[in-house]
C-alpha cells in the first residue's frame, strides 16, 4: 500500500538459545499513532532496535520497507538520516552540558572554526518552542526535571528532521500531568503529520493516543487492533497481551487487618540532604496495622519516598525528627542494618539502581540483607545458601535457568522479584515497598500484588508506594494522600477513588498557593 | 561443559601453560632447572601476598592501592633500622613492623572508607608519604640486615636432617601428603554434599582437576627437593593465599566486597556499612605490603630507599591479568594467583633468556592490554558487560 510510511516482513532475530524475534510483520500508516504492547520481553524493544538500526542489518532476517524502500541501516545514524528517531526509555543526555548543546550532541551547528554557539542556542529555542518549553537553552540538563528532560529528547527528534518517531516508555518516570501533556502532544504532531510508534505499558495512554494497536507476546505479532474511533478499553488489549481473559486484574484476598498496628510513625520530619533547610517531609503520622496494606498517593516529589527511606534507618535525609514504634514499641534506628533488625524493609522504586547487585547471581542477591542467615561464624554456608535460592525461586516463581544466573539477564519482572524475595528472606514485620509494579508487565504484576497479598496474610504490615492510582484503589485496605512533603488525606478503600485522591491534592495544592500569597 | 565454555572459563590459565611451554622451548629448558623453578617463587612472592589484597580492593570497584610499594619500603626500612640499630630482635621487631603496617592501613582506610577521599588519590598521596618516611628513616643509605633469626624466619629452606642430603626428599614427601590429602578432601566434601542432598558438579570434572592440581604438586615439589628443599617463604605466602581464598570465597566479610563492587547503593541499603569495607580493604591491603616489605627485605638481605619501587604496577597487573574486574565485583584469589604466576615466568623466562630489562616492559604491558582486551571483548560477547 503506498500510504504506509513502514512494512517490515517476517522479522526474525535470533540470540543464543533464544528466539527474541519470530516472523514478526507489522505495517504503520503514514501519519498515525502506532502503539506496540505486550509483556516485558516479548520483542518490543527488539523489534525497535532492528528497525533503528541499533541491530545492524545482517544480523536479523526479514526485510524493511521504509518509505517504500528497502532499509539496510547498518548504524543508527543511518536511520536518523532517513527521519527515523528513536528515544529510548532510559534518556540519553549529558546532565552537565546545556539542552542546546544536548540537542546538536554529534550534529553540532558547525561555524568555520569551531561550533556556531548563536545558531546552536537560537535553533534550539525553536524546536523547544515546538515542545512548549519555556527554559533557556542555556540551562544545563541536570537542573530540569525528567519531565522536561522528556521533552528535551523529543525537541531533539524534531531538529533531526524526524518522520517517524519511536517512543520506548515515554511516560514510565512521568507523573499524571506531564503523562497528559506529552500525549497531547503527540496527537498535535500527528496533525501535522508526523507518524509516531509508541510503546508503553500503561494501557490507558495507549488507548487514548493510539489509532492502531499491535500487541506482541513471546516475539510475534499477535494482532494489531484498530482504534481510530477510540473504542478499545483496556480490557480488550491486556486479553491480547496474556492471550486469556484476566477477569481480575487484582487478585482478592480476604481481610486480615488486625487491631494492632506494626508501624506507626509520629510527627515525623525530614530535611533534604543537601540543600539542609528544605523541608522534604513535614509533620507526618500514620500508622498501618499488622496484616494491612496501605497505600501512599501523591505526584511525583510529594516526599513518599524520602518518608520511607528516612524511617528505614535514616537512608535519606537530615534533621530527622519524630517517634517510630515497631509493634508498639519506640525504635531508634540510626542505619539501614538497625531498621533491618527492628524488622523493616525497604523495597526500592529503582531496582537497577538501589537493589540489585546487577553483576551478582541470583542466589547471592536473595540472602544479600540477611547473610547472616546463612552463615555460621561469618562463614557463608554456600549449600544452604543455594537452597534458599531454589526455594524463593519456586515460591515466587522467578523465571530463571538456575539462580546461578546474573540478575542483569533476567527480564524486569524477574529482577522485581528477586528485590521481593530479598526482602522476604531478610523477615521483615513492615514492608516499605516503593513503587512494586514499576515498568513491569500485567501478568508479572498480578503475581506481585499475589505476594503482596501472601505477605499480610501472614500478619505482616505492608505499605504501599505508588503513582498508579487504580493500583492503589485495587490493592489497599487504606490509602494516605501525600503533597509536598505534607500529609494531606487519609481515605479508606470503600471511600476512595480516582478524583477524591487527585481533589486532595489539587485542594491542598490551592490553600499552599493561597498561603503563600498571604505571606507575601 | 561444552569445549568453548571450558576454554573461556580457564583462559588464563591455558595462556600461563602456552607462555611456560614457550619459554621452556626458548631457553631450551633452562626455565624448568630446579633452582629456577625454586626461585620462580620467591621472586615473585611479594607479588603473590599483595595480589591478595590489591583483589580486595579492586572488589570495591575497580579502585587501586599505588602506595604498597612506598609501604613496603617503609616497613622494610622499620626493620632495617630496628634489626641493625637496636638490640630488640628479630620477634620484636616483627611485631613492630606488623603494628607500622596496620597502623598505615588504618590511616588509609580512614580517609578512603570514612572521608570518601578518592582512593587514587589517597594513595597517591600515600605513595609520596611513605616513601619519603622510609628514605628518611634509612638517610638515603641502604642498610643491610644481618640477623640470623629474622632472615631464618623468611627466608632459609626446611630441612630434615636424616633424610634431606643430596635431594631433600622432605620436599617430595610433603607434595605426596598434600596431593592425597586432597584427594581425601574432595571424597569427603562430595560424600557430605551427598547426603545433604545438594547438588554436585560431575565427578569426571572434579575429579580430572584433582588429579591435574596433584599432577602439577608432585612435579613442583620433585623440584624443590632436587634445589635446597621447600623454602619457608612459600610457606608464608601459601597461608596468605589460602586465607584470602577463604575469606573472597566463603565468609560474609569477603561477600561484601563483591556487593560493594557490583552495586554500593544496593549493598548500603543491604544494611552493609560500606564505609567499613573499604576501611578494611586498605588497611588488609597495607598490612599485607607491610609482610611483603619483610619477605623482601629477609630475601634479599639489605633495605634501601628503592625498595619495593613499582611493585604497586606489578601486583595490580598480575590482579587484572588474573582476571579481576576493572569496574569491580568480580575476581577471586585462585584467578589472580594465576596472574601473578604468569607474570612471574615472564619476568624469568625473559630474564634467563637474556633479553634486555627494557624490553621485558614492553611485553609486560602488551600482556596487560591483551589480557583486559580479551575480558572484555569475551564479555560483550557474552552480554555480560
Amino acid at each position: 500500500m503506498a500510504d504506509n510510511i513502514l512494512v517490515m516482513t517476517n522479522i526474525t532475530k535470533l540470540y543464543p538459545g533464544v528466539r527474541a524475534l519470530d516472523n514478526v510483520n507489522l505495517e504503520v500508516k503514514s501519519g498515525e499513532i502506532h502503539a506496540i504492547v505486550g509483556e516485558n520481553g516479548a520483542g518490543k524493544s527488539t523489534l525497535m532496535n532492528v528497525l533503528s538500526g541499533t541491530i545492524p542489518f545482517g544480523e536479523y532476517d526479514g526485510t524493511i520497507l521504509y518509505e517504500g524502500r528497502k532499509s539496510h541501516f547498518k548504524t543508527v545514524r543511518d536511520s536518523e538520516e532517513l527521519g527515523i528517531v528513536i528515544i529510548h526509555q532510559e534518556l540519553a543526555l549529558i546532565p552537565e552540558l546545556t539542552i542546546g548543546e544536548n540537542m546538536f550532541l554529534g550534529n553540532e551547528r558547525k561555524s568555520r572554526f569551531g561550533i556556531n554557539w548563536d545558531e546552536t542556542f537560537s535553533q534550539a529555542a525553536k524546536h523547544m518552542k515546538r515542545v512548549g518549553l519555556k527554559d533557556s537553552p542555556m540551562t544545563l540538563i541536570k537542573d530540569i526535571g525528567t519531565g522536561k528532560q522528556q521533552l528535551v529528547e523529543i525537541a531533539k527528534a524534531l531538529s533531526k528532521n524526524v518522520k517517524l518517531l519511536i517512543l520506548d516508555e515515554p511516560t514510565s518516570s512521568l507523573n499524571a500531568e506531564d503523562s497528559k501533556m506529552l500525549l497531547d502532544m503527540l496527537l498535535d504532531f500527528k496533525k501535522q503529520g508526523m507518524t509516531s510508534i509508541i510503546i508503553s505499558h500503561k494501557l490507558s495512554e495507549v488507548a487514548y493516543v493510539a489509532d492502531k494497536i499491535t500487541v506482541m507476546r513471546d516475539g510475534a505479532t499477535i494482532e494489531t487492533i484498530d482504534n481510530s474511533d477510540r473504542s478499545i478499553d483496556e480490557d480488550r488489549i491486556i486479553r491480547g497481551m496474556v492471550g486469556r481473559e484476566l477477569t481480575d486484574r487484582y487478585p482478592s484476598r480476604e481481610r486480615s487487618v488486625s487491631d494492632k498496628i506494626g508501624l506507626e510513625v509520629i510527627d515525623w520530619c525530614v530535611n533534604h540532604p543537601v540543600y539542609t533547610e528544605k523541608r522534604v517531609v513535614n509533620h507526618v503520622s500514620f500508622n498501618v496495622h499488622k496484616g494491612e496494606i496501605v497505600g501512599f498517593s501523591g505526584l511525583q516529589g510529594a516526599g513518599r519516598t524520602e518518608l520511607a527511606r528516612s524511617i528505614f534507618g535514616k537512608s535519606y535525609g537530615t534533621s530527622i525528627t519524630g517517634t517510630l514504634k515497631v509493634n508498639g514499641r519506640e525504635v531508634k534506628l540510626r542505619t539501614e542494618r538497625d531498621a533491618i533488625e527492628a524488622g523493616i524493609a525497604y523495597v526500592t522504586e529503582d531496582r537497577k539502581v538501589n537493589g540489585l547487585v546487577l553483576v551478582d547471581t541470583v542466589a547471592r542477591n536473595n540472602t544479600l540483607a540477611r547473610l547472616e542467615k546463612v552463615c555460621h561464624r561469618g562463614i557463608i554456608d554456600v549449600d544452604m545458601e543455594n537452597s534458599v535460592g531454589e526455594e524463593y525461586k519456586e515460591k515466587l516463581r522467578v523465571k530463571t535457568p538456575t539462580i546461578q544466573q546474573l540478575v542483569n539477564n533476567l527480564s524486569g519482572g524477574n529482577q522485581q522479584k528477586v528485590l521481593l524475595s530479598k526482602w522476604m528472606f531478610a523477615d521483615p514485620d513492615v514492608l516499605l515497598l516503593d513503587e512494586p509494579t514499576r515498568g513491569i508487565d500485567v501478568g508479572a504484576k498480578y503475581e506481585i500484588y499475589t505476594i503482596m497479598n501472601d505477605l499480610v496474610a501472614q500478619g505482616k504490615s505492608v505499605v504501599m508506594i505508588s503513582s498508579e492510582l487504580p493500583e492503589l484503589l485495587g490493592m489497599c485496605d487504606r490509602i494516605y494522600v501525600m503533597n509536598e512533603g505534607e500529609m494531606v488525606a487519609e481515605m479508606t478503600a470503600a471511600e476512595a477513588t480516582q478524583e477524591k485522591i487527585m481533589g486532595a491534592i489539587l485542594k491542598s495544592d490551592k490553600k499552599g498557593a493561597k498561603d503563600e500569597s498571604k505571606g507575601a | 561443559m561444552k569445549a568453548s565454555a571450558i576454554v573461556k572459563k580457564y583462559t588464563m590459565t591455558i595462556a600461563l601453560v602456552v607462555v611456560f611451554i614457550f619459554f621452556a622451548i626458548l631457553t631450551e629448558g633452562r626455565l624448568l632447572y630446579a633452582q629456577n623453578i625454586s626461585n620462580l617463587l620467591l621472586q615473585n612472592a611479594y607479588v603473590l601476598v599483595m595480589a591478595c589484597g590489591m583483589l580486595m580492593c579492586i572488589l570495591t570497584g575497580g579502585n587501586v592501592d599505588l602506595s604498597v610499594g612506598a609501604t613496603l619500603c617503609l616497613v622494610a626500612s622499620i626493620a632495617a633500622q630496628l634489626l641493625s640499630k637496636t638490640s630488640l630482635g628479630a620477634y620484636a621487631t616483627i611485631a613492630i613492623c606488623m603494628a607500622a603496617a596496620a597502623a598505615i592501613g588504618a590511616w588509609q582506610g580512614f580517609w578512603i572508607g570514612h572521608m570518601h577521599i578518592p582512593p587514587f588519590i589517597a594513595t597517591l598521596a600515600g605513595m609520596f608519604l611513605f616513601r619519603g618516611l622510609g628514605r628518611v628513616l634509612l638517610s638515603s643509605k641502604t642498610v643491610s640486615i644481618a640477623n640470623k633469626t629474622f632472615l631464618d624466619i623468611f627466608s632459609s629452606y626446611i630441612t630434615v636432617p636424616g633424610i634431606d642430603k643430596d635431594v631433600y626428599w622432605s620436599a617430595l614427601i610433603v607434595g605426596v601428603i598434600v596431593a592425597i590429602g586432597l584427594i581425601i578432601l574432595t571424597i569427603v566434601n562430595r560424600a557430605k554434599k551427598a547426603k545433604k542432598g545438594y547438588e554436585m558438579k560431575s565427578a569426571v570434572s572434579e575429579f580430572t582437576q584433582v588429579f591435574i592440581i596433584d599432577i602439577l604438586i608432585l612435579a613442583y615439589t620433585w623440584q624443590l627437593a632436587h634445589y635446597k628443599g621447600i623454602p619457608i617463604m612459600l610457606c608464608w605466602v601459601l597461608l596468605v593465599v589460602l586465607l584470602f581464598a577463604f575469606i573472597t570465597s566463603k565468609t560474609a566479610f569477603g561477600r561484601y566486597f563483591y556487593a560493594v563492587g557490583g552495586n554500593e547503593k544496593a549493598t548500603k541499603l543491604s544494611g552493609i556499612d560500606t564505609r567499613k569495607v573499604y576501611f578494611w580493604g586498605y588497611c588488609l591491603m597495607s598490612i599485607l605490603a607491610g609482610f611483603s616489605g619483610l619477605l623482601v627485605a629477609a630475601r634479599i638481605g639489605s633495605v634501601n630507599g628503592d625498595t619495593g619501587l613499582t611493585y604497586e604496577l606489578d601486583t595490580i597487573g598480575a590482579c587484572f591479568i588474573g582476571g579481576a574486574s576493572a569496574y569491580g565485583g568480580s575476581g577471586t584469589v585462585s584467578g589472580i594467583i594465576v596472574g601473578a604466576i604468569l607474570l612471574g615466568v615472564i619476568n624469568q623466562g625473559m630474564s634467563i633468556f637474556g633479553l634486555d630489562n627494557n624490553w621485558q616492559y614492553v611485553v609486560k604491558g602488551a600482556v596487560l592490554l591483551i589480557a583486559v582486551i580479551f575480558d572484555v571483548v569475551s564479555n560483550h560477547k557474552t552480554g555480560k558487560a
